[in-house]
């Protein structure tokens, strides 16, 4: 097996780890165009017959699913979510997500400009959480500050920003994976016990808390999820779930699940390649992560010709 | 009053609960009172056993258990009370 690694960046730093990436190439940012970006993959994938793709950012997942067939006739297998699966679940379509499942979400609304902020937030009462598209969430405790995060997110990520009802409570997460037909293939429940300024996981616990699998259950059966998930879940305090989002991917977390005997990726590989695939019925409980980071050292000579020829 | 089924303490008197993911300490006569609770003794005879083994009189060790299972509770480390 060869693992090609994918890169938009000179410096990230996977493209350097040789030992567990054999060869990387640079691809063009999504926001230059699709075709762009698939044209650039098919000519990789004849070079290096790519059989399994893993996208894994959320601003890129739409490129890949949109080419799903056009990647399939190169033998490029994708394990992604449906065009429809994947709209449903938009921030911005939450309640409606909800409704439709019988899942408890907080209510939300889009908004596109100040002005549909401020009507909107008569609604609800403060604190409110603003969100944007792909990411980033603050708590707003008044009317100027939702203002101030609306400038700050739009101008990072664009529109809409997502309003959001504030839901007191602790934030739990399940990675799970589903096999398109409507069953789970494995899901680890974990909650963050330390987080980054940015409110990403650095270390987390898996839990047993069978409530939390009957709800990813009950979502990838309805829905019949395709592919890799995070549910981002809200316990409040009266032990109710509140579904806040539903990340249409594997989560950077992923190693805690292997590490609690639920190898995911593996199981995405085989499902991608068609080769059947047994559920999960158990993993280790009270099994942590703690992340690292680390300082690669390289040479001028690599950095040099992955910024002059595109691949290394 | 009934403990939750799947809580996990260690002989140092570690407790680690797996539905929320906290874990907390208990000392050593703490952990005594919590392995007491487990083995379903109810808070009268818990009260006879501790009083019968240290030196403390019924009723200010009955005020401390029962600030302790209020933590308990609090913490929802008892069956049926999440």
């Amino acid at each position: 097996m060869r693992i090609i690694g994918l890169a938009y960046e000179s410096l990230e730093p996977g493209i350097y780890m040789h030992d567990l990436v054999d060869r990387t190439y640079r691809i063009p940012y999504p926001s230059d165009g699709t075709d762009i970006l698939v044209r650039r993959l098919l000519e990789i994938g004849r070079i290096e017959k790519i059989d399994v793709l893993f996208p894994n950012f959320d601003a890129e997942l739409l490129a890949f699913m949109k080419s799903r067939e056009v990647l399939e006739k190169e033998g490029i297998h994708t394990f992604l979510p449906e065009l429809g699966q994947f709209e449903e679940r938009h921030k911005a379509n939450l309640p409606a997500f909800g409704k439709k499942y019988g899942v408890s979400v907080p209510e939300g609304k889009p908004v596109a400009n100040i002005r549909e902020l401020k009507e909107a937030l008569e609604d609800y009462e403060y604190p409110v959480v603003i969100k944007g598209k792909f990411y980033d969430a603050y708590i707003a405790g008044n009317f100027e500050q939702a203002a101030m995060y609306f400038n700050k997110i739009s101008a990072k990520w664009g529109l809409p920003i997502i309003i959001q009802e504030f839901i007191r409570g602790t934030e739990v997460n399940v990675i799970a994976l589903g096999d398109g037909k409507g069953n789970t293939i494995g899901a680890v429940p974990m909650r963050k016990l330390y987080i980054t300024d940015k409110g990403k996981a650095w270390s987390g616990i898996t839990l047993d808390d069978p409530r939390m699998l009957e709800l990813t259950n009950h979502i990838i059966r309805s829905t019949r999820w395709r592919g890799g998930m995070e549910l981002e879940l809200i316990k409040s305090e009266k032990g109710e779930f509140f579904l806040i989002e539903i990340n249409p991917r594997i989560p950077a977390w992923v190693y805690l699940a292997v590490g609690a005997g639920q190898n995911l990726p593996e199981a995405l590989v085989k499902l991608a390649l068609g080769i059947e695939t047994q559920p999960f019925t158990d993993y280790r409980k009270g099994v942590l992560f703690i992340r690292y980071s680390f300082d690669l050292i390289t040479d001028i000579s690599e950095f040099e010709k992955l910024s002059m020829f595109g691949e290394l | 009053m009934k403990l939750k089924r799947n809580i996990a303490v260690s002989e140092s008197g570690f407790l680690f609960d797996p539905t929320g993911g906290e874990s907390y300490s208990l000392n050593e006569i703490g952990l005594e009172i919590f392995n007491l609770i487990r083995d379903r003794k109810t808070a009268d005879e818990i009260s006879s056993q501790i009083t019968s083994e240290y030196d403390v009189a019924r009723d200010d060790f009955e005020k401390y258990y029962f600030d302790f299972v209020g933590m308990l509770r609090q913490y929802k480390l008892l069956e049926d009370e999440e």
